[in-house]
């Protein structure tokens, strides 16, 4: 398997989609996170937010909920078994709160291989901006590929 | 306990050094992977289905890196509000498998200003019931 470094450039399409309180509730389940902030609107507003606000790493939902999901797995003709997360880096320039719209651009960022082609490295970089087009965070993400071949050997 | 949201720290009384309480978390479970694929909408089998990750050369199911990161924004929350949070970022070091016991620490590794604010470095980890660190991260808060 080789993979193609023509693919860094490449900008998937973006999308937006709107959070759901209903997903930040079973999210913050999932993290065990029990900061009433993130379910509940008056004490949201008591701590001084405008509306419930989403934890940290809630934008990995908001990235997920692209209706092309897995594109960099059909760039890269990949199957999904054969990856591994390697980084994610997140800068936050304003929260994100349940109620916002929010419009996500990927793009592949830069690509290189380690141990021999054994692994490969994909990076790439997410923006997103809230319904005021106003850049909310943006989004880093190392995805990591194993190459099949490497194990045949 | 239920967690509450803390006030945001005091630069000048920020130490480099200073830790932040560590969080001992409770086993990881097959059920909060199920959890994490829903919440997060990280559909990837290899963390919810034991055949899948199998098939894959992996000997059991394993949580996402993700649910993980999860608990390091869950730490550096526990330090400072959630709108003073600038930067986290992790590096995925090893694989959490069920059962793992994972511990959230971290400390200060520096104060500078910037842009107007107050900003205080963080080094933020996870690690297993071994010692050995699952994720090796960092954060930016803004402080007081």
């Amino acid at each position: 398997m080789q993979l193609d470094k023509k693919v860094i450039g490449h900008e998937f399409e973006a999308f937006s989609t709107t959070v759901e309180a209903g997903k930040v509730k079973l999210f913050c389940k999932a993290i065990g996170e029990e900061d009433p902030i993130y379910s509940d609107e008056a004490a949201a507003k008591k701590a001084g937010y405008r509306a419930v606000p989403v934890p940290p790493t809630f934008l990995q939902a908001i990235t997920n909920d692209d209706p092309g999901k897995g594109g960099l797995l059909r760039l890269l003709n990949v199957d999904i078994g054969l990856i591994l997360h390697g980084e994610q880096h997140y800068d936050y320039y304003a929260p994100v709160f349940v109620g916002d719209k929010i419009t996500c651009q990927q793009k592949v960022t830069d690509m290189y291989d380690k141990k021999g082609g054994a692994l490969w490295f994909v990076v790439s970089e997410t923006s997103m901006k809230d319904q005021a087009g106003k850049l909310v965070a943006k989004g880093t993400g190392i995805t990591v590929v194993r190459n099949p071949d490497a194990t045949k050997k | 306990m239920v967690a509450a949201t803390p006030k945001a720290p005091i630069f000048d009384q920020v130490k480099v050094g200073d830790p932040i309480k560590p969080i001992v978390l409770p086993p990881i479970s097959r059920h909060q992977l199920a959890l994490y694929c829903g919440g997060s909408g990280d559909h990837n089998p290899i963390h919810v289905d034991l055949d899948f990750a199998k098939k894959f050369g992996f000997k059991d199911v394993f949580a996402h890196g993700m649910l993980s990161m999860g608990f390091l924004g869950r730490l550096v929350t526990s330090y400072a509000p959630r709108d003073r949070i600038r930067r986290l970022g992790t590096r995925f070091t090893s694989i959490t498998w069920p059962g793992d016991v994972i511990t959230l620490s971290g400390k200060v590794t520096g104060k500078r200003e910037e842009g107007g604010e107050k900003l205080i470095d963080l080094e933020v980890k996870c690690t297993n019931q071994n010692g050995q660190d699952t994720l090796q991260g960092h954060a930016t808060v803004a402080a007081n």
